[in-house]
């Protein structure tokens, strides 16, 4: 789908959504309420230029005491691979941009992140991963890094690697593996309303950062819940 | 990863009151080496986890010698190795039974 | 205690820990005799370490009881595998539950690639647990002076952290040289141009743009001097903090967008003879620092 078909299936009461080249700011007309929408689109990478916009974004939402969800439409490259952006602190940009979305969070507006496309690596971590519910839409192709990368680094053939991810979803990239080591929680049906499906989804409280337990129920990650956990009691007393 | 295990019958028991030791790192060329306690003073299991496929005969001179020169009684030993060579792998082991050995902080 | 001089570079994280805190103080959780090691890496017939890469307990600094964590870099470059990550998430959590503060030994190359997608995770879980405690009046102290620096993942949950202590060797980045190199060609990024990679990714080129607030020597104790005095400050993470990051990155962006070495940001602060700068030993180069520099302060 595109972001255009998305928003209208999302906002069928109305959204006005603008885009600046590859990002998108708006808001969008619910039932229920409205919706602040920012994107991320085209596939394109994310730098210092794109963070800082997106930052901006969600912190003047923040400012709002609206209280309304923010929906992050996500599909993205990786982060931004340059001299210039290191040069400049691309980590700090980045961090940034997710603690704007953590803060967000904080202050009572819900973030949904809506992976309709790719994303990957220190991008996926600033913008999907850094929303308090990820959903995606079927299709979409979140990779940490690819297999062909990860042939040269671990030094082992494609196929052979291929062979493996059939008996793990631990590190080969793609929306099942994600989903099974718990980073996504829902998969939308693309056949039905998206404002429904969304409407659906913000009915229902969030309980705290729930991806290790929801990766633990699926056998993607066996040990990141109890772990976790076992430390918190530990040191928590 | 190919696992081998030891239990020599070892002279001398170590020492000390500390329950557990760790040195090393596993890293190219490196192992880390774990220590503890076992409840028997006369033996020393060590068990070994490598990727180095293959050298059971060398792990075994190296693991004998080990329990004939040292303290080794009343221990079992944990080895993750990252193909680190005969010198190393008895360096670590003797820093090992030197660290359980010493005064508990 | 000896009066010699111990490299925080060359030590592993356990003697990293043992320099940092209060003598008998420290007191680990789920230390390596758990044998808590990563489930994933036999898929790829790759050798485990015990603590799976990372050391976390309690301890005190100065009598201050804090939480302490430290990647060990030698061990698959320190890598964020799902074991690693989750002790971290832990610990941050008991952090905000029990609002007593952290100190973070980062030494990492990012996500562990062969757990790659459990590692992608723990980094979010991460820095939602750092931002989370903070948020709670928790301060988050990072140290960076490794043999794997802080890249990746590593560099996102760094830049969630109040306060990040820096030597020369801390270098800081998301996409590691050889990366890019590979990715955009040996033009974008030559990996090999050592001093190019340490003033474009290193510890002093960091604290000039503020993207690290104290500079020190790499030794043991003037990492935890600066440490005691990191955990003195006053806590804050609020829209206030966020707000006026916004206005520093902003400003970064406009006064140094246009550089295209290291040395254009350094002459462009005001130094004289930028390159001076590499060669500069600690405390020569922390004295200019302090003059020239951009600060971070309380925009972090």
């Amino acid at each position: 789908m595109t972001p255009a078909e998305i928003l209208d299936s999302l906002f069928p009461a109305g959204h006005a959504v603008t885009a600046e080249i590859d990002l998108l700011f708006g808001r969008g007309m619910l039932e229920s309420g409205t919706v602040h929408v920012i994107g991320a689109t085209g596939r394109a990478p994310i730098g210092i230029d794109q963070a800082i916009r997106l930052s901006a974004a969600v912190l003047e939402i923040t400012s709002i005491d609206d209280a309304a969800p923010i929906l992050f439409l996500v599909d993205t490259a990786s982060q931004r691979m340059s001299r210039r952006d290191e040069l400049l602190g691309l980590s700090e940009y980045l961090a940034h941009l997710a603690k704007s979305l953590l803060l967000a969070e904080a202050r009572g507006h819900r973030t949904i992140g809506l992976l309709y496309g790719g994303s990957a690596a220190g991008a996926f971590i600033a913008t999907a991963l850094a929303c308090g519910t990820l959903v995606a839409l079927p299709g979409a192709h979140p990779e940490v890094m690819d297999l062909p990368s990860m042939a040269r680094v671990t030094k082992l053939p494609i196929p052979v690697l291929e062979e493996k991810a059939k008996a793990t979803p631990v590190f080969a990239p793609g929306l099942d593996n994600l989903v099974r080591v718990g980073g996504i929680a829902e998969v939308w049906d693309a056949g039905r309303s998206l404002s429904e499906q969304l409407t659906a989804l913000l009915a229902t409280p969030r309980a705290g950062d729930d991806r290790a337990t929801f990766g633990s129920a699926q056998h993607g990650r066996t040990k990141a819940a109890a772990v976790a956990s076992e430390i918190l009691a530990v040191a928590g007393r | 990863m190919e696992i081998l295990h030891f239990d020599i019958a070892a002279p001398t028991s170590a020492g000390g009151t500390r329950a557990m030791a760790l040195v090393g790192v596993v890293a190219s060329g490196n192992l880390e080496v774990l220590v503890e306690r076992s409840d028997a003073p006369d033996r020393c299991a060590i068990e070994i986890s490598t990727a180095a496929h293959g050298f059971r005969d060398l792990w075994t001179a190296v693991a004998e010698d080990f329990v004939a020169r040292r303290a080794a009684g009343g221990l079992r030993i944990a080895i993750n190795d990252g193909g680190a060579r005969p010198d190393t792998v008895s360096l670590r082991l003797a820093q090992g039974v030197r660290m359980i050995e010493e005064p508990e902080a | 205690m000896s009066n010699t001089r111990q490299s925080w570079y060359e030590a592993g994280a356990r003697e990293r820990i043992a320099a940092l805190v209060d003598p008998a103080s420290f007191a680990e959780f789920i230390g390596p005799e758990r044998r808590e090691i990563s489930p994933h890496l036999s898929i790829f017939d790759l050798p485990t370490q015990f603590d799976d890469g990372i050391v976390v307990g309690c301890g005190a600094i100065g009598g201050t009881p804090v939480f302490v964590a430290a990647q060990e870099g030698r061990f698959m470059g320190g890598a964020v595998g799902e074991v690693h990550g989750a002790k971290l998430t832990g610990l941050l959590r008991a952090a905000k539950a029990v609002a007593r503060d952290v100190v973070i030994a980062f030494d990492t190359g990012g996500v562990r690639l062969q757990e790659a997608n459990a590692g992608e995770i723990a980094i979010a879980e991460i820095m939602r647990g750092v931002v989370e405690a903070r948020m709670a009046g928790v301060r988050v102290v990072g140290l960076i002076g490794g043999r794997a620096g802080c890249y990746g993942g590593g560099g996102l949950i760094a830049g969630c952290c109040s306060t990040l202590i820096v030597s020369e060797q801390g270098r800081i980045s998301v996409t590691g040289p050889e990366v890019i190199e590979t990715n955009k060609g040996v033009e974008e990024f030559d990996s090999r141009d050592r001093s190019f990679v340490w003033r474009t990714m290193g510890g002093k080129h960091r604290t000039l743009i503020g993207g690290a607030d104290v500079f020190v020597e790499d030794d043991t104790m003037a990492f935890r001097d600066a440490t005691r005095a990191a955990l003195a400050r006053a806590p804050k993470l609020d829209g206030n903090t966020l707000a006026a990051e916004q206005a520093r990155l902003e400003r970064r962006i406009t006064r140094f967008g246009e550089a295209s070495d290291a040395t254009d940001i350094w002459q462009l602060l005001g130094i004289d003879d930028p390159w001076a700068i590499p060669d500069m030993p600690a405390t020569g180069f922390a004295t200019l620092a302090d003059t020239y520099r951009e600060r971070a302060d309380d925009a972090r």
